[in-house]
C-alpha cells in the first residue's frame, strides 16, 4: 500500500499543463454565491465558451487548453455575489446568467472590461477592476483566506502547485514532535475557537503524555449564530484543513483524528469527504503517510446539531456516541480525552493557520498582528452595513478600519448608508458582548477585548444599527442560550430560564427596577457556578447590554416603553400632526380599524385596537407615523 | 418490525461494524431512510448493538437533528441566527405559521410542512434565509415566504 507522493512532480506538472490555458475565470461557488445562481452562471459559461468556438477546461491536467473555469471557494465579498475573477485581472460582481455571453466575447476573446459588472464604490461613484483595490479587499490582510478564494477546493493538485502539503511533509519527514511544537510556541500562535488559548502549549500537554494511542480532533461544530468562518474555510480549502491536522498529530504523535463537521453544512461534509478521499489515494493520508513508517487515519463525523457540542467534553462525548454533555474538567483532555486517550481539541481556523506558520516559520508568523495576539483573524461581517461577507485582518485592526472602511458604513432602517447610524456591534456571539462608540478606535485583539467586557469569539461580528433594541438583542441570546443549555448543570439550566422570563417580562412591560436587579445578580450566579463555557459565558451579553445601554432598560421598565419600537408589547404607534398631510392613506392599509379620520381632516390611532404591525408606517409617505412616546 | 426493514437497518449497523460508539452517524443513516426515527427502529437498534434502549432514546432526544415523530414532505428551515434576526426572521416565522396553521406543531396537517427554526446556517450575509428542501432563498420577505408556500402546495396538487 505504501507510497511516496512526489510533490515537487505534481507542482512541476501543474505549471507545465498550466502553461497550456490562456485563460482562467474563477467563479465564486461558496454557499452565499451558489445561493446567488452561481451555479447556473457556471453551466452557462461553459456552454458559451464552447459555442464561442473555444476549448473549456475544468481542470488542469495534460489535456487542457483554451479556458480554464473553475470553481473556487468563498471569495468573501458575499453581498455582491456571484463574484467572477478573470486571470486576476478583472473582478465581476452579481454576474448574471445574461451576461455570460458578453464576457466571453468582450473580455475573453478581446480582452475588453464591462463596466457595469464592475464593483462600484458608492461613496467615489468610481468603478473597479482589480480585485485587490476594491476597498472591501484592499483593507485586509488575507493570509488565510486567500487560497480559499482562488483555488478549486475540489482539486488536491491546485493546492499542492500553490505549496499545499509541503509543511506536512516536512513536518513527518523532517521534524520531531518537539520540534513542531517549538516552532509554533514560537510563532505565539492562540486558538481561534474564543478562549485564545496557545496552541504550542496546549499541543505539548498532550505531547508529552506516554501512551499509545492519542486523538487530534478539528472542531467544525461552529454554532455560534452570525458566524461562518469555518464553514467557509471547510468548503473553499478542505486541503488546509487536512494538512493542519496532519501537522498537528505529528506534533502530539497522534495516529487517528477527527474533523467534526456541524450537520447544518452539507457542502462543508462534502467537499471534506472528497478532500480525505484525494488524500488517501495520493498516500498523504492513511497507513505510511508520505512514504515514512507513520500513520494517520482522518474521519469526518457530522454533528447531530448541538450548540453545546462546541464545549470540548461534550464534543468528545458525541464522537463517541453520547448524549453530548460536558464533564468537569479536570481531567483536561489533552490528559484524558476521546476513549480516554490524550486528545488535542483545536477549532478549524487555527487547524488551517498551523500549515501557514510552517510555511512562513513561527517568528515570522508571530510579527503580524499584535504582540499577544500574533496573526491574523477572520471575522464573519453581518448586520445593517453596505458590505456583509467574509473578512480577515490583522489582529490590532481597529472596530472603525472594519465598519468604516472594509464594510463600507452602517445602513439604516432604508439600507442606505448613514453616518451616525451605527449603534453597536455585537462581538462573540452569545458567549461575547458589545462594543459602542466608544470603542471605534478599539484596537481588536484578545486582550482587548476581554477589557471591554467582549471576546473575540469565533469571529461573528454583527453591526447593529440605532434601529436596534439592546434590550431585545440580549434576549435573543437568551432564548438561543436558554434553548441550547444541556441541562445538565442547575446554575445554567434553570438560571439561563429564569433570565429568559426576566428580560421578557423587560420586553414586556411587566417589570419593575426590582427585576433588573434580579437579573443582574443571577447573572453573576450564572457566570459563576455553570459547569462548561456554555453556561459561564451565557450572562455576557446581558451585562455587557445593561452596561452600555442601562438607559434602554429603564426605559422598558419605568416609562414602559422601546424607544426603538421593536419590542412589540411596548410599541405605541403615533402620528406626528406636523408632519401628517391627512392623506387618509394609512387609514385605508390599516388591517383593523384603529385609524380614525377623514380625508383632509386629522387622524388619530386607536392604540386598543392597534396590532402594532407596522403597515401604516410603511405606507405612509411623509414620515409622520413613528413609534414611542415623543418623536 | 418487518423483517423488510430489520433488514436494511442491519445493513446500516453492518457498515458501522455494530459499534455503539457509531451511534451518531447509525441513527442519521436511519433518520435518511424513514424521515424520522419510529420507536420500534430505535429498540431494534438498541437489541443489536446490546446498549439500553434509553441510550438509544437519549442520543436521539439530545440532538435536534433527530426526529421522533413523522417530519413533512418538505422541511422548511428559517434560520434565526443573530444576523437573520436583526433583519427581522421572526416576521417569516410568525407568516409561516399563520399560513401553514401550525399551533402545537411543527409539522402542518396535510403533512406537507416541517417548519424548523435553526440557530444559523452561515448564510450570513444573505439574510433572512430560508432553506426549503436544499434550495436557499435569500434575502426573503413574508410575501416571498407565502408565494414559495403557495407554489409548493399547488405543485403538490398536481
Amino acid at each position: 500500500m505504501s507510497k511516496k507522493v512526489n510533490l515537487n512532480k505534481i507542482v512541476k506538472d501543474y505549471e507545465n499543463n498550466y502553461k497550456n490555458v490562456e485563460h482562467k475565470i474563477v467563479l465564486c461557488a461558496g454557499l452565499m454565491c451558489i445561493a446567488s445562481g452561481a451555479l447556473k452562471v457556471f453551466e452557462e459559461l461553459k456552454k458559451e465558451i464552447k459555442k464561442q468556438g473555444l476549448p473549456v477546461s475544468l481542470e488542469i491536467n495534460s489535456k487542457c487548453a483554451g479556458v480554464y473555469v473553475s470553481k473556487s471557494g468563498c471569495q468573501g465579498f458575499c453581498q455582491q455575489g456571484p463574484l467572477m475573477n478573470i486571470n486576476d485581472k478583472i473582478f465581476y460582481t452579481q454576474v448574471k446568467v445574461e451576461d455570460v455571453k458578453e464576457i466571453v466575447e468582450l473580455t475573453i476573446k478581446q480582452n475588453k472590461k464591462i463596466e457595469r459588472l464592475l464593483y462600484l464604490d458608492p461613496k467615489t461613484k468610481k468603478s473597479t477592476a482589480k480585485m485587490e483595490e476594491i476597498p472591501f479587499y484592499k483593507h485586509q490582510e488575507r493570509i488565510l483566506l486567500k487560497d480559499c478564494g482562488n483555488t478549486n477546493p475540489d482539486d488536491i493538485n491546485e493546492y499542492i502547485a500553490n505549496g499545499g502539503y509541503a509543511s506536512a511533509q516536512k513536518a513527518t519527514m523532517k521534524m520531531n514532535a518537539e520540534e513542531i511544537c517549538t516552532e509554533i510556541s514560537a510563532s505565539g500562535l492562540r486558538g481561534r475557537g474564543g478562549g485564545g488559548f496557545l496552541t504550542g502549549k496546549k499541543w505539548n500537554f498532550a505531547r508529552i503524555q506516554e501512551t499509545e494511542k492519542k486523538y487530534i480532533i478539528c472542531n467544525g461544530d461552529e454554532g455560534d449564530p452570525g458566524a461562518f468562518m469555518d464553514r467557509s474555510i471547510m468548503e473553499g480549502n478542505p486541503h488546509s484543513v487536512i494538512e493542519g491536522m496532519i501537522i498537528a498529530s505529528q506534533a502530539i504523535g497522534a495516529d487517528e483524528g477527527y474533523v467534526y463537521v456541524r450537520m447544518e453544512y452539507p457542502l462543508a461534509v462534502d467537499r471534506m469527504n472528497k478532500a480525505v478521499k484525494q488524500a488517501e489515494k495520493l498516500g498523504i493520508l492513511g497507513k505510511n503517510i508520505f512514504g515514512s513508517n507513520k500513520n494517520f487515519k482522518l474521519h469526518v463525523m457530522e454533528g447531530a446539531g448541538a450548540f453545546v457540542c462546541g464545549e470540548e467534553t461534550a464534543l468528545i462525548a458525541s464522537v463517541e456516541g453520547q448524549r453530548g454533555m460536558p464533564r468537569p474538567k479536570p481531567p483536561f483532555p489533552a490528559e484524558s480525552g476521546l476513549f480516554g486517550k490524550p486528545t488535542i481539541i483545536n477549532n478549524v481556523e487555527t487547524i488551517a493557520t498551523v500549515p501557514k506558520v510552517l510555511a512562513m516559520g513561527g517568528k515570522k508568523f508571530g510579527k503580524v498582528g499584535t504582540e499577544t495576539s500574533p496573526g491574523t483573524k477572520t471575522f464573519a461581517l453581518t448586520g445593517h452595513i453596505v458590505n456583509t461577507g467574509l473578512i480577515e485582518v490583522p489582529f490590532g485592526t481597529t472596530l472603525r478600519e472594519v465598519i468604516y472602511d472594509i464594510a463600507g458604513g452602517v445602513t439604516n432602517e432604508k439600507g442606505e448608508i448613514e453616518e451616525g447610524a451605527f449603534k453597536a456591534a455585537q462581538i462573540g456571539g452569545p458567549s461575547g458582548g458589545c462594543l459602542t462608540k466608544k470603542h471605534l478606535d478599539l484596537k481588536l485583539d484578545y486582550d482587548n477585548l476581554k477589557k471591554a467586557d467582549a471576546m473575540v469569539g469565533s469571529g461573528g461580528l454583527v453591526v447593529l444599527n440605532n434601529t436596534t433594541c439592546m434590550v431585545n438583542i440580549a434576549k435573543f441570546f437568551m432564548q438561543f442560550t436558554q434553548h441550547e443549555s444541556c441541562g445538565k448543570c442547575v446554575p445554567c439550566r434553570e438560571g439561563t430560564k429564569q433570565m429568559l422570563t426576566l428580560l421578557t417580562d423587560i420586553t414586556e412591560g411587566k417589570a419593575t427596577m426590582k427585576t433588573l436587579e434580579v437579573l443582574e445578580s443571577l447573572a453573576t450566579v450564572v457566570k459563576t457556578a455553570s459547569l462548561c463555557g456554555l453556561g459561564k459565558s451565557a450572562p455576557n451579553p446581558v451585562l455587557s447590554t445593561i452596561k452600555h445601554f442601562r438607559s434602554e432598560y429603564i426605559a422598558h421598565i419605568e416609562k414602559k416603553t422601546c424607544p426603538t419600537g421593536e419590542c412589540l408589547a411596548l410599541a405605541k404607534y403615533n402620528i406626528d400632526q406636523a408632519n401628517c398631510k391627512k392623506c387618509s392613506l394609512c387609514k385605508k392599509v390599516c388591517p383593523t380599524d384603529a385609524i380614525s379620520g377623514e380625508p383632509g381632516k386629522t387622524h388619530k390611532i386607536d392604540s386598543t385596537k392597534c396590532i402594532k404591525c407596522g403597515a401604516c408606517k410603511t405606507a405612509c409617505k411623509f414620515d409622520a407615523i413613528f413609534v414611542g412616546g415623543s418623536k | 418490525m418487518k423483517t423488510e426493514s430489520q433488514e436494511k437497518i442491519s445493513k446500516i449497523l453492518e457498515n458501522y461494524s455494530y459499534k455503539p460508539e457509531k451511534l451518531i452517524p447509525i441513527l442519521q443513516k436511519v433518520q435518511d431512510e424513514y424521515n424520522y426515527l419510529p420507536k420500534d427502529v430505535m429498540d431494534f437498534i438498541a437489541y443489536k448493538l446490546n446498549i439500553p434502549s434509553a441510550r438509544v432514546f437519549g442520543v436521539a432526544t439530545f440532538f435536534a437533528h433527530f426526529a421522533i415523530t413523522p417530519k413533512g414532505k418538505y422541511i422548511i428551515k428559517v434560520c434565526d441566527g443573530t444576523a437573520c434576526h436583526v433583519k427581522k426572521s421572526e416576521a417569516i416565522i410568525n407568516k409561516i405559521k399563520e399560513k401553514l396553521n401550525l399551533t402545537n406543531s411543527n409539522t402542518s396537517e396535510d403533512g406537507l410542512f416541517t417548519l424548523e427554526c435553526v440557530s444559523c446556517l452561515g448564510a450570513c450575509g444573505l439574510a433572512p434565509v430560508v432553506v426549503i428542501g436544499g434550495d436557499v432563498h435569500a434575502q426573503v420577505t413574508t410575501q416571498q415566504i407565502s408565494d414559495l408556500i403557495d407554489g409548493i402546495k399547488n405543485e403538490a396538487k398536481k
